[in-house]
């Protein structure tokens, strides 16, 4: 097999952004943490789906992509959602099911999304949004816009007809799109490698679209950014879709408040070692990144995850009287006369 | 007024709003240079292009996902799915995506298109090509859903379709492609929501849509030579659904006849029947009767099909035996 996973290029990436992405990160896990704290008290109803453990891609991508740019993620979107600069409060109320909520209490955990930044949605059903994602970059491509859509989806995804329609129209229309699979090696319970005809389950595709196979290391900041630019750039350039596998890890269960037993312990511990964001603060270190500048991001942080639960904590509960809103774009959902 | 048939005004009606407005892209299998299976986009690809008329792989989630994502980001396109039987392999895009996403958002994303497709039997093409699926769309919250019976529908409903900043679901019904009838000339925009009295009469109400309205009409016909007077009303938009239209009708007639093409079972009349006997109970004289194809697949032999589906005469009879 000519898969390979890249190796990290470190030196390239500038200090500003590095530490912007270190930033990006702490705050990425500092969120999830508090959302799994807050389901565990009981103030996060539903459902919902953490990152923990992906944060290098999100932080990688978005630091990469230019304002204008689409982002389309799963369920498993409070990372991606975040990361494009909406705002924390608005998706922790979400999260509550608050008024306040980004989506006022209509999406839910899910569904995160902030056109205004980009954030095009979380999508809920396997797959969907990539057919989504390539027909944003059609209409950016109709409209010699400039703009990039980048879709990520996980592992199991790539078993899903809607993955191989619509890498097939990408590169058929050759739509300025970057499909990143978010390979965490596991579906909800179930490894990946058990149910899949190839190693490596979005890599191994790339040839049958005439895409090159691209697999990162995806608890490595500085590759995913690396990966990021090259990829984005290409699309941006006229040059057509990519499709990135990064492999990574997710550090709890699928979701809720699934305990994840069925993976085994050397697993786990092996790839809790290889922690991105960890990892990332160990190299800022080493490079000469003085521990105070990083405490200090640390702290903000922090600080930043605390006021967007109290803000969330405080906002009232959805309004009723948004039930019957927003169907049509008349902001009803009259079906009669 | 100049005299156009049924596919030719799906053409036109395309035509007027892709000429009209840059950001109408049309996009569909085999609907480029083919101009479609049923040939009801002849001529968009010699005067768009390829690059507003374009030919997508036989991908029902790839094309009406793009729909949606380019909906979503500034684009209003238009989505052929060739057999509306195939709106059974994109049914997530449709019915997930599609018709869930404003909702979801509350507003924040708006999507502004139209997915076309051909509908219903009477061509002998069997239980996966032939089948009345509207009621399928109008199950789902999110969805408009538009069903022309003449040309003059068709191009100005199309038209409408386009223009409204809300997913319309426009089903063709495939017989109809090769009648003719006047269409406005110029530019002809018709109104979403609206049901048309197609003959008005004193003594019941018969309300249909799509094949099933010529098919009324020629039984109004037959019943007013038995000396019943029937008012048909042409439903036309299933969502949003023109009641009144409905309601006036029927407390005059004290009677309410519907002809779907549906399999029996939660078809359209099965909305109005409910909305009527709620809202006009008092006014009817005897019950609401409908009249279906039976709940199973449409059979291919034209025989058997020809049973299957209301048909003139046996729309004459239960309205007649209703009225007794
Ligand atoms: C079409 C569809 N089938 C099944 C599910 C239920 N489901 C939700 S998440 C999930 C696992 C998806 O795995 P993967 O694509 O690897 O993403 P991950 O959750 O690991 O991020 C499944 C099976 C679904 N939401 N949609
Ligand atoms: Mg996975």
């Amino acid at each position: 097999m000519s898969t390979r996973v890249e190796k990290p290029r470190s030196a390239e990436v500038d200090r500003a952004i590095r530490l912007r992405l270190y930033q990006l990160m702490v705050e990425l896990r500092d969120f999830e943490q508090r959302a799994y704290e807050l389901f565990l008290e009981n103030l996060v109803r539903g459902t919902s789906h953490l990152a923990l453990g992906q944060e290098a891609i999100a932080a990688g991508y978005a630091v990469a992509m230019r304002a204008d740019d689409y982002t389309f993620c799963t369920y498993r979107g409070h990372g991606h959602t975040l990361a494009r600069g909406a705002s924390m409060a608005a998706a922790m109320a979400e999260l509550l099911g608050r008024g306040n909520g980004m989506l006022h209490g209509k999406g839910g955990s899910m569904h995160l999304t902030d056109v205004s930044h980009g954030a095009m949605g979380s999508y809920a059903i396997v797959g969907a949004h990539l057919p989504i994602a390539a027909g944003a970059a059609w209409s950016a491509q109709a409209r010699k816009s400039g703009q990039v859509a980048v879709c990520f989806f996980g592992d199991g995804t790539t078993n899903i007809g809607a993955f191989h329609e619509a890498l097939n129209l990408a590169v058929v229309w050759k739509l300025p799109v970057v499909f990143v699979c978010e390979n965490n090696q596991y579906m909800e319970y179930t490894p990946i490698r058990s149910v899949t005809a190839v190693e490596h389950p979005a890599a191994d595709r790339a040839s049958a679209y005439g895409l090159e196979p691209i697999l990162v290391d995806g608890n490595d900041a500085d590759v995913m950014y690396g990966t990021a630019l090259r990829t984005i750039g290409k699309a941006r350039d006229g040059g057509g879709p990519s499709l990135v596998e990064a492999v990574t890890y997710r550090h709890g269960g699928h979701s809720r408040a699934d305990p994840a037993t069925y993976r085994p312990e050397a697993e786990v511990r092996e790839w809790l070692s290889r922690d991105p964001v960890k990892r990332y603060r160990e190299r800022l270190l080493a490079a000469g990144v003085g521990e105070a500048e990083l405490s200090e991001i640390d702290a903000r942080a922090q600080q930043k995850v605390d006021a967007a639960t109290e803000e969330a904590r405080q906002g009232a509960p959805a309004r009723v009287d948004e039930i019957e809103r927003q169907v049509w774009s008349d902001g009803g959902s009259a079906w009669r006369n | 007024m100049a005299e156009l048939s049924f596919r030719e005004a799906i053409a036109a009606g395309i035509a007027q709003e892709m000429e009209r407005d840059p950001l109408v892209y049309f996009i569909g299998e085999d609907v480029g240079a083919a101009g479609g299976v049923f040939k009801a986009t002849v001529g968009l690809f010699e005067r768009f292009g390829p690059e507003r008329v374009r030919d997508t792989p036989i991908s029902e989630q790839a094309i009406i996902g793009a729909a949606m994502g380019a909906a979503m980001t500034g684009l209003r396109p238009v989505a052929e799915i060739m057999f509306s039987d195939f709106l059974a392999t994109c049914w997530d895009m449709v019915a997930n995506q599609v018709a869930k996403t404003r909702y979801m958002t509350d507003g924040q994303v708006s999507l502004p298109l139209v997915i076309r497709t051909a509908n219903g039997g009477g061509t002998r093409f069997g239980a996966q090509h032939s089948q009345s699926l509207e009621n399928w769309a109008m199950a789902v919250p999110g969805l408009k859903v538009v069903a022309p019976s003449t040309p003059a529908d068709a191009k100005g409903l199309l038209a409408a379709a386009i223009r409204d900043p809300d997913p319309v679901l426009v089903f063709e019904q495939k017989s109809l492609y090769g009648i003719k009838g006047e269409v406005p000339d110029g530019e002809h925009v018709d109104q979403l929501g609206t049901a048309a009295v197609r003959r008005t009469g004193q003594d019941c109400t018969i309300v249909a849509l799509a094949a099933m309205v010529p098919k009324a009409l020629a039984a109004a016909q037959q019943l007013e030579s038995l000396g019943i007077d029937a008012s048909v009303i042409d439903v036309r938009s299933l969502v949003p659904l023109d009641t009144r239209t409905i309601l006036g009708d029927v407390r005059r007639t004290g009677w309410l006849f519907t002809v779907e093409e549906n399999p029996r079972l939660c078809g359209w009349g099965a909305e109005i029947a409910s909305i009527v006997a709620d809202e006009c109970f008092d006014d009817l004289d005897g019950p609401i009767v409908r009249i279906t194809t039976p709940h199973i697949p449409l059979p291919a032999a034209d025989v058997l099909e020809d049973m299957a589906m209301p048909s003139v005469d046996r729309i004459v009879e239960t309205v007649k035996g209703g009225m007794r």
